[in-house]
């Protein structure tokens, strides 16, 4: 038996990191070519004892690989140690160690035949790797285990730098024969070479046939723990033929939970989890769940780390299979010495957990975590509370009162909290609580923070009436206006414009103060817009502008960090890798895995995906601010679920796909939605037409992964024109192969079961979110793109003369929208002809009165769903232009049509 | 495809092992030190990723030890593998620290070497690896084959093993994890049990242990036994020498236990637990003079037991000064770095109750927040209770079979320690 070292020892390797002195260089150099072997071994420690301190000792790259010949391990495995490290900047000299490698593959001891495999794979130059396969390939074959599973990873090593030659010389044959092999060592290792390849490569070289499976659930009891992870990692990415086989598998798995490793448990929930989606049977589903909670529970007793990863996955799994968990609240509950990484995911846990029955104890639990000192865990159990009053209608009444007692405790960063989740409540159960607000009101002192004072603003605002000093207090605020937070300027302009709209007597003065620090004083353009159209309102049609600032506002949902179903089936096949700490598909963040991509793209896309990670963080919720000017329709940011791809937003918005012909001799302006940073390097531009009116979305791809594309399929997101595929498979005569790019267009139709409900008087967004997924690798990327309304606009869109008129007058004026539309000519009949060639009908058209080089055209439209659009068109002789008026009762498209229209004349 | 690289650093001196070739190693630890540099206890996370890495790190004593990919790896893995790689290290250097590194460099890049290929852990038992990996590289020569375990179904035990008195000891140890609220009731209690094993048997003996488990009992038709006293096992976890297949089978515990110490098994069970040591504080703050303490402790289990080396740990706010204590039993003393009172009873018998009194002084002028917060941490105890368990957990049987036939002796210890165990203060 060896004994331990206890450090200070004799022999302890600390001496050999000794400070430079001049010529150590010279002298290590001598050292090394000394024929006293302990003296050489000496010398080569210190080389690498100055390679680990990060000294650049590759001079002595010849003087070192002369050591390589000998026969003592301790030696070789150094002298190999430098060659990994340095063989990169030598490629030329390292050709030298071949042949000593090639000779120790073939050594008798199989000590020395894997250390050799194993090492020419880390040798990551090209010219060394045809030297590399005769070895590799007799290693494969090796009598001994150790050296056939050192030898499968060696493949896999190999693949990495290079490919082709891994499958000129059938080694993925050879490394699948693996899985077959008598040792279970030998079988997880090939298991995972062949996942890895699989994954990189988008090929299905892990094939998994019955007989393949069998082998592998039978390793599965047989190797060791590391083993048995790569084992059933491949297994969640098997698709069983039907029930019967998943529960035959799953019966497998199921002693896996049983392991002490909290790695191989993990995978194997992530294999149940998978496979029970194909379960029907609702007596197996129910033991499953109930096999599955007891692990996962005890999952929460390892280290912290451990656990934060447990908590990210369980969170995704109680969003999944809810009753898994439903009776074990408790376990979640926050500890006083947990990191406090593990006790915010506690609490969101918790919340998702919450239901009428466990309330209470949650209540008491969020209150006494209020009480505690990270500020940020106290901020975050006092919104906690807030959620569950959300979440539960029963409960509401009892958490605002735990919310009270909260507010009582005067602590600065709690009452604000409280302010801002009290709000959201207000929201959620409109003219319910409002006996709270004198409470409120008497801590408007405490309030310092931007969120916190605009949330107790609106709610000034929104119950103006019920306050008998509320103008008193909006004023107070009004003081300081301009040291404000924009967040809460916007908030102080519209809660005084409700005030005033409420009661008008007493705040006249204030309004006008207000909009004149809104529209003067302000270098805000959101706050100036909002400024200019409450003024507008307000002197126009006072009655409209009450229908606009106090109409009903939609109650809100407790969606905080919500996951859509799909993005979650995606997060549960990830479970236990980073995939699901970081609740994103890979292809979010795994933007490095591309070797070939150049270094400085790679910077930009990654900044890009970065962006839009906040979208979708943020996502889901209020839907974001209304643009109540409509601004254009080049924005994207509605998207929910936060993958929309913004493309090359900017420059080159419109510099793709322009010389495409697309349907009826039209040209469909093609814009890139997807730049291949989280496709996988699929980049997609798209564009919409419509042929003999049916609507079609024109696809424009370019491949850029390393594997043909054969065939897609197509989803689209609930959208606000009920669109959907006609066809969701997208089949290429050709498959495009990597490196060009092919088109194709996918007939849509309308359905009414895809409709995303518009708020009435809310812009309905134009985006259309889109997924797609590859068939050959199972990859999917979204993006999102700007729907066309013209495409879909109807042929019964015409309206007759007097229908026009009598509508026109019914609409209030305070529904137009206006803008002035460049064009190539200044010729009416020209428009006219455009705008019929897209459903766009001639109504009438008249000289303007007392304006006699003016003329107007009326015209009429309407959308699939019956929506109508009536337009005015205003011409001036000479002028290249013309300006535009839409009017319609439905607001929330007139802004989209209006964009329509003005496409259609372009 | 676990990670790319493992590095094993002090934020300055380093030793790593960049298994893929495909990250910039100086780069991602400067990336890291910055990390940790710029982040507190706070906001830091043990996983992170930036610039398209991702680093996820555990630390020991004064040491990280982090994995860095860029892929999507399977960081449960990851996380497990660098302790279990912590354990190897303590394993060969009896403590791992910086100067346990510089001292044995050479080896710790044989055994990354060795756990770790590509990325994917391969070995890490460190009774094998040691048979083939020395600090005394001149005995390698002798070595002319890797160990069977390494590739062997039993990758845990190594062929030939002699012993010349064959046993085996078995700790059953129970911590009892418990949360009692400000108002004296019991919000939480789960017992987390283990068996601990210390094998001393030589060949390959086949073991099988016998429990009262509720579930086998009943899985094997005896209900009668079922319903006497049996436990109901929640969650059990066994050390991957036992065949979990059989287990799940029939509830049959059989294996070939590696040599020397491990966990054969650890098990939880969620019941209602009374506080074995039930404690109970009067606070009286005096706001700018001083703060005073009455601390009652009663012993809630038979009389016969006794709890050994029990500490009852109070915290105190942050700037109290001149303690001063009286108590009837134990010793109790200030720890001014955990901002704590520490009473100490050696030897605590059943059913018996004990008062002790705390007196600060306080300055001044203080923080008052931030007081108010300190005294809110809970009040922790430490406890042993020998020859006893909660749960009722017994051993009914080891039966130890080896070709040899040798009669092998096991020995059995039961023992109660308190986990978590906290009280929230009023």
């Amino acid at each position: 038996m060896p004994s331990k070292s206890k450090g200070s020892a004799g022999g302890s390797d600390s001496r050999f990191f000794t400070t430079q002195k001049k010529g150590e260089m010279h002298e290590l150099r001598q050292e090394l070519h000394s024929s006293d072997r302990s003296v050489k071994v000496d010398a080569v420690k210190k080389v690498i004892a100055n390679m680990t301190v990060g000294k650049d000792v590759s001079m002595l790259f010849t003087d070192v690989l002369n050591c390589i010949q000998t026969d003592n391990i301790e030696l070789k495995k150094l002298v190999y140690l430098y060659l990994i490290n340095y063989a990169k900047s030598q490629p030329e000299k390292t050709l030298l160690a071949v042949n000593t490698f090639v000779k120790d593959a073939n050594d008798p001891n199989p000590l020395i035949r894997a250390l050799a495999v194993r090492t020419m794979g880390c040798i990551r130059v090209e010219r060394i790797t045809e030297y590399l396969c005769e070895p590799l390939s007799r290693s494969l074959r090796d009598e001994d285990p150790y050296v056939r599973k050192t030898a499968a990873v060696c493949v896999a090593k190999l693949y990495d730098i290079a490919p082709e030659l891994v499958e000129d010389r059938g080694f993925l044959e050879i490394l699948h024969d693996l899985i077959s092999d008598a040792n279970p060592s030998v079988v997880a290792n090939g298991v995972a070479a062949l996942s890895e390849i699989a994954e990189t490569s988008g090929k299905d070289v892990m094939k998994i046939s019955t007989s393949v499976l069998q082998k592998l659930l039978a390793a599965l009891n047989e190797c060791t723990e590391w083993g048995q992870v790569f084992i059933l990692d491949s297994l969640s990415k098997y698709t069983p033929a039907d029930a019967k086989e998943a529960e035959g598998i799953i019966e497998r798995v199921t002693p896996r939970l049983q392991h002490a490793n909290s790695a191989v448990v993990m995978s194997a929930v992530k294999v149940v989890l998978n496979y029970m989606n194909m379960i029907t049977a609702e007596d197996t589903i129910r033991t499953l769940t109930r096999k599955l909670a007891p692990p996962l529970v005890t999952l929460l007793n390892s280290e912290p780390e451990t656990q934060y990863v447990a908590l990210r996955n369980i969170n995704l799994i109680v969003q999944k299979r809810p009753a898994i968990l439903e009776n074990e609240i408790k376990v979640f509950f926050a500890k006083y010495n947990d990191p406090i990484y593990v006790k915010m995911e506690k609490l969101e846990i918790i919340i998702k957990l919450v239901s009428e029955r466990n309330v209470e104890q949650v209540l008491l639990e969020l209150k006494e975590y209020a009480t505690e000192v990270d500020v940020d865990f106290v901020r975050k159990s006092v919104s906690a509370i807030g959620r569950c009053a959300i979440k539960l209608e029963r409960a509401a009444e009892r958490c605002i009162s735990v919310l009270l007692e909260l507010i009582q405790s005067k602590v600065n960063y709690v009452v604000q909290e409280a302010v801002v989740v009290i709000k959201d409540i207000f929201r959620r159960y409109p003219n319910k609580y409002e006996s709270v607000i004198a409470t409120l009101c008497e801590n408007l002192e405490t309030l310092d923070e931007p969120e916190a004072k605009a949330s107790m603003i609106w709610i000034i605002g929104e119950y103006a009436e019920r306050i008998d000093n509320a103008d008193e207090l909006l004023d107070s605020f009004l003081e300081s206006f301009e040291e404000e937070d924009p967040s809460v300027q916007l908030s102080l302009l519209t809660a005084t414009v409700k005030c005033f709209l409420k009661a008008p007597e007493q705040t006249q003065e204030m309004v006008q103060r207000v909009l004149d620090m809104a529209t003067e004083e302000s270098d805000n353009p959101d706050l100036r817009d909002r400024g200019f159209v409450y003024w507008r309102l307000l002197s126009t049609d006072p009655e409209a502008a009450k229908a606009v600032v106090l109409s009903e506002r939609p109650v809100i949902e407790d969606d905080t960090s919500k996951l859509e179903p799909e993005l979650l089936d995606t997060l549960i096949r990830q479970i236990a890798t980073l995939s699901s700490i970081y609740h994103k598909p890979p292809e979010l963040f795994v933007t490095r895995a591309n070797i070939r991509a150049s270094a400085d793209t790679d910077e930009d896309e990654y900044a890009y995906e970065d962006e839009n990670d906040v979208g979708a963080e943020g996502g889901g919720g209020g839907g974001g601010p209304v643009d109540l000017l409509d601004m254009g329709g080049v924005d994207l940011n509605g998207g929910s679920n936060g993958v929309a791809n913004g493309g090359g937003a900017g420059g080159d918005l419109f510099g793709l796909g322009g010389g495409e012909g697309g349907g009826g001799g039209a040209s469909v302006q093609k814009v890139q939605v997807c730049d291949g940073s989280s496709s996988g390097g699929v980049v997609v531009s798209v564009g919409f037409a419509c042929t003999n009116n049916s609507p079609s979305m024109e696809m424009d791809f370019v491949n850029n992964s390393a594997s043909p594309i054969a065939s897609l399929a197509v989803q689209f997101n609930k959208n606000a024109f009920s669109l959907s595929p006609a066809n969701q498979a997208i089949n290429f005569a050709t498959p495009i192969m990597p490196g060009s790019t092919g088109s194709f267009s996918l007939g849509l139709t309308i359905n009414p079961a895809m409709a995303a409900p518009v708020q009435p008087g809310v812009p309905a967004p134009a985006t259309v979110q889109v997924a797609i997924k590859r068939l050959d690798n199972g990859s999917v990327f979204y993006f999102a793109s700007n729907f066309e309304l013209e495409c879909i606009f109807t042929q019964s869109g015409a309206l007759e003369r007097s229908a026009f008129i009598a509508t026109w007058k019914a609409i209030p004026d305070t529904n137009e929208l206006y803008s002035t539309v460049q064009l190539s000519g200044s010729n009416i009949d020209t428009a006219i002809q455009k705008l019929a060639s897209k459903n766009v009908f001639f109504i009438a058209r008249r000289p303007v009165p007392n304006a006699p080089d003016q003329e107007v055209v009326y015209v009429s439209c309407a959308g699939s769903n019956g929506t109508s659009f009536l337009a005015e068109l205003t011409f001036k002789a000479g002028v290249n232009a013309c300006k535009l008026c839409v009017k319609s009762e439905n607001t929330s498209y007139s802004g989209l049509a209006k964009d329509a229209i003005e496409r259609c004349l372009k | 495809m676990v990670a790319s690289a493992i590095f094993l650093t002090d934020l300055k001196v380093i030793i790593s092992r960049n298994y893929r070739g495909d990250i910039p190693p100086s780069s991602c630890l400067s990336t890291f030190s910055k990390y940790i540099a710029e982040t507190d206890d706070l906001t830091r996370l043990p996983i992170f990723t930036d610039d398209g890495y991702t680093y996820a790190y555990i630390k020991y004593n004064n040491l990280y030890l982090l994995g860095v990919t860029k892929r999507n790896s399977n960081v449960s893995l990851l996380t497990i593998y660098l302790y279990r790689l912590v354990g190897v290290f303590r394993d060969y250097f009896g403590e791992l620290e910086d100067e346990s590194i510089r001292d044995n460099f050479v080896i710790i890049y044989e055994l990354l070497d060795e756990t770790m290929d590509h990325g994917y852990p391969q070995a890490l038992d460190s009774k094998i690896l040691r048979e083939y990996i020395t600090q005394e590289g001149n005995r390698m020569e002798v070595v002319a084959k890797p160990p069977v375990a390494l590739t062997n179904a039993v990758s845990w035990r190594s062929e030939g093993i002699k012993h010349k008195k064959n046993e085996i000891f078995l700790d059953v140890v129970e911590k009892l994890n418990l949360l009692v609220g400000a108002n004296g009731t019991v919000l939480s209690s789960e017992i987390i049990g283990a068996v601990k094993m210390k094998s001393f048997l030589s060949g390959m003996p086949e073991l099988k242990l016998g429990l009262n488990d509720k579930l086998m009992f009943e899985a094997t038709g005896r209900t009668q036994q079922a319903k006497g006293k049996a436990v109901e096992l929640e969650d059990i976890k066994f050390h991957q020498c036992v065949r979990l297949a059989r287990f799940e089978n029939d509830r049959t515990i059989s294996f070939i236990p590696p040599d020397g110490e491990f966990d054969l098994m650890t098990y939880r069970l969620n019941t209602h637990v009374k506080p074995l040591i039930w404690v109970e504080a009067v606070v009286e703050p005096h706001k700018g003079s001083r703060i005073e303490y009455m601390i009652k402790t009663k012993s809630q289990f038979k009389s016969r037991s006794i709890a050994n080396n029990v500490e009852i740990i109070i915290p105190v706010p942050t700037d109290v000064d001149s303690p001063s204590f009286k108590s009837s039993v134990g010793t109790v003393t200030y720890l001014p770095d955990r901002d704590a009172i520490c009473w100490s009873i050696k030897q605590f018998h059943g059913s018996r109750e004990y008062l002790m009194r705390a007196h600060f002084g306080l300055p001044s002028i203080g923080a008052d927040e931030i007081r108010e917060g300190a005294w809110k941490k809970p009040i922790s105890v430490n406890f042993e209770i020998p020859y006893f368990t909660v749960s009722g957990i017994q051993v009914r049987y080891l039966k130890i079979i080896e070709k040899s036939g040798y009669q092998a002796l096991p020995w059995v210890r039961y023992i109660t320690q308190g986990g978590n165990y906290s009280l929230r203060m009023a």
